[in-house]
């Protein structure tokens, strides 16, 4: 398989935690521009999976590029986060002694380093750019509220706008509706696909109206390898996969 | 910005309200004892004057120590080190000003090194007779120790108790170093029998007033740092960081960075704080590398409420006070007091003093952020996802049979 064209390249991908194989030979690659929908069982390693490409967990064997070049084993989580990869976690974290805006600023885009920080001025593009994402997220009339405030629901939407705001090339986005609404869940798929028109996304959900609802390839991951990747209605009529999810 | 702010209401007012206390008590209490006569009932007596001194080198200690644990989550149980070694680097300038008028007269050499039979000064006390070099020493010693023991602790990513242990041991460390007489450092007896500083007479009412306006002066200048520094970007990631450390990793932070600065600033603030305190005491001995000492310090910080600023300082001085008069009454049983405190303020005043001031007080600020502190201390994970509820009936299949297990903070 070739590189090129890639946002995101795994091969032979393993990994083990005290001798369970959370990563199994797994190969997966998302082409620039792409949205994928992620599904499987508890379990299966779709987090761990996005722990490898961010940097938290390294891998024991396997390659993962981004970008079609940069090795991404070679990387910590900050540097692999400036080159462009953004992520959403599972249980949703945002920074709760903080207000809204204070939460978007940090995440905002530009330098990283300490100094620059502790002599910030907050600049008008700056509170443009948070206007943005609080109108996309409908947070706009809790921007002076504490993040801890926020429901569920809103601080996933928080952590999606965070993200924005970082403005990555890729998109982890794990478990993004647990805890909405149907409506809200609706929304989020619609913000989704919104963003994914020029970003490179990874959807890991268990929804699966709201899988239907993005329309885009599904990839299914099953005791930490691929079990089944096509369009949704393939994959669900897929056997294996019908088989383990009804269980063995 | 920082001005406008400075004058704003608020929690921000309070900050204005205690330096302009620090800066008046800095002007009155020297006044009240250098230039009212001893029988008047205004006159603050000398002794009062070299207590309260020292009570304020305590607080920026306390307020030092407030920085990383109340603000970044650092739980450092070896401040009292950093507090230490700056108070070394004084006394060795203190030391070096007797000159010839210690007992055995030697020009050169201090007391304890005559009697330890050196022949020449070790190469680490040169420059010590000079009192830039010396607060030069006062800053940079603290301040590598700190940024040296940062740089590996928060690299290896060393937190949490683990984290606290090793601060514990590092000061411990520096203790039985400091006790030994071949270090060059007095041994267990320390540095003393100061006579003057800056051409001043160490005893003397006036120098001792001006050591004392010193303290409160330098106290206020780290509380409007402190409070500069909290309210920057800077400081937001600070707290950030102590919210959700691997949040700001992903977002493209060096959370070790962050740690780091603020690490170095405080053992800077605690170096300061040692300095102020040798010549006000007279004496500094490896038993300010005491680990009951460092933690004694989180005591105070708990007390007046940690991440409060002001709470810190007025932790440090209660129970200093407190320490004090028990001493005084029951000297044996300080330590239970002290323990039992710092029990009871866990249990029933988890914010400390300031926290519970604002309580009371129906600040509406305070109030949310005390039942945040109450909704993330008890269940985070209360909103457990529905997920399954609502996936059950549609293809492919049913996994709800499995319930989602609470993800652990990443
Ligand atoms: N740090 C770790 N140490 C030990 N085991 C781990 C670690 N991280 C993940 N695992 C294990 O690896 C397996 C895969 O976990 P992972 O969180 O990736 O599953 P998932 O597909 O995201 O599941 P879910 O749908 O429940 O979120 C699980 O069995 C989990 O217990
Ligand atoms: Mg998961």
């Amino acid at each position: 398989m070739s590189k090129r064209n890639t946002i995101l390249y795994l091969d032979g991908v393993s990994v083990s935690f005290d001798g369970f194989r959370a990563i199994n030979n797994l190969s997966l690659v998302l082409d620039k521009g792409e949205m994928r929908a992620i599904i499987g069982p508890n379990g299966a390693g779709k987090t761990t999976m996005m722990d490898i490409v961010t940097g938290k967990t390294r891998p024991d064997a396997g390659e993962v590029y981004f970008d079609g070049e940069i090795d991404l084993t070679k990387h910590d989580e900050a540097e692999i986060a400036m080159m462009g990869i953004g992520r959403k976690f599972q249980k949703p974290t945002v920074f709760e002694s903080h207000t809204i805006e204070e939460n978007l600023m940090l995440a905002l885009k530009g330098p990283r380093s300490i100094f620059p920080a502790l002599f910030h001025r907050r600049s008008a593009a700056e509170v443009r750019q948070i206007d943005d994402i609080l109108g996309i997220t409908r947070l706009g009339d809790k921007r002076d509220e504490l993040a801890a405030n926020l429901s569920h629901g809103q601080k996933q939407w928080l952590e999606i706008g965070m993200l924005l705001a970082q403005d990555p090339k890729l998109l982890l986005v794990d478990e993004p509706v647990a805890g909405m609404t149907d409506a809200e869940t609706e929304e989020t798929a619609r913000l989704l696909k919104d963003i994914a028109r020029d970003h490179s996304v990874i959807v890991v959900e268990h929804d699966m109206h709201f899988v239907r609802e993005l329309g885009v390839k599904v990839t299914c991951l099953h005791e930490g390898s691929v079990l089944s990747e096509g369009s949704l209605d393939f994959v669900s009529a897929d056997e294996r996969v019908v088989e383990v999810y009804l269980g063995r | 910005m920082i001005t406008g702010r400075f004058f704003a209401a608020g929690a921000d007012r309070r900050i204005a309200i205690t330096i302009f206390i620090l800066l008046a008590v800095a002007f009155i209490v020297p006044l009240l004892n250098l230039a009212v006569s001893p029988t008047s009932a205004f006159y603050v007596p000398s002794y009062v004057v070299a207590l309260t001194g020292k009570y304020l080198c305590y607080a920026l200690l306390a307020l030092a120590l407030d920085l990383v644990w109340g603000y970044c989550g650092i739980l450092s149980l070896g401040h009292g080190a950093f507090f230490a070694l700056g108070g070394y680097a004084m006394g060795m300038y203190l030391m070096r000003q007797i000159g010839s008028r210690g007992v055995y007269g030697n020009p050169l050499l201090p007391d304890f090194m005559v009697f330890l039979n050196y022949r020449e000064l070790p190469w680490f006390w040169y420059g010590f007779d000079h009192f830039w070099f010396a607060a030069i020493m006062v800053l940079a010693v603290p301040g590598l120790l700190a940024f040296i023991f940062g740089w590996f602790a928060f690299r290896s990513r060393v937190t949490g108790v683990y984290l606290s242990i090793i601060t514990q041991a590092m000061t411990y460390a520096l203790l039985l170093a400091f006790f030994r007489n071949d270090m060059g450092f007095g041994g267990n007896n320390g540095l003393t029998d100061f006579k003057d500083i800056l051409g001043f007479n160490v005893q003397a009412d006036a120098t001792r007033s001006a050591l004392f306006a010193a303290s409160a002066v330098t106290l206020a200048l780290a509380v409007f740092v402190t409070w500069a520094i909290v309210g920057s970007k800077y400081g937001k990631l600070l707290m950030a960081v102590r919210d959700a450390e691997s949040r700001t990793r992903f977002l493209g932070w060096r959370a070790e960075n962050v740690k780091l600065f603020a690490f170095t600033v405080s053992a800077v603030m605690a170096g300061i704080a040692g300095a102020l305190y040798v010549p006000q005491v007279g004496i500094i001995n490896p038993g300010e590398f005491e680990p009951s000492n460092s933690i004694e310090v989180v005591v105070w910080a708990a007390v007046g409420g940690r991440g409060t600023i002001v709470g810190p300082i007025i932790g440090a001085l209660v129970v200093n006070a407190g320490k004090s008069w028990f001493t005084g009454v029951l000297p044996e049983f300080w330590l239970f007091a002290l323990g039992g405190l710092f029990v009871a303020v866990t249990l029933f005043l988890p914010k400390g003093i300031v926290g519970m001031w604002d309580s009371w007080r129906g600040n509406a600020k305070a109030l949310r952020a005390a039942s945040i502190a109450e909704e993330t201390g008890i269940d985070p994970d209360v909103p457990a996802p529905p997920k399954i509820v609502r996936s059950a009936a549609r293809t492919p299949g049913d996994w709800s049979a499995s319930s989602p297990e609470p993800q652990p903070a990443e």
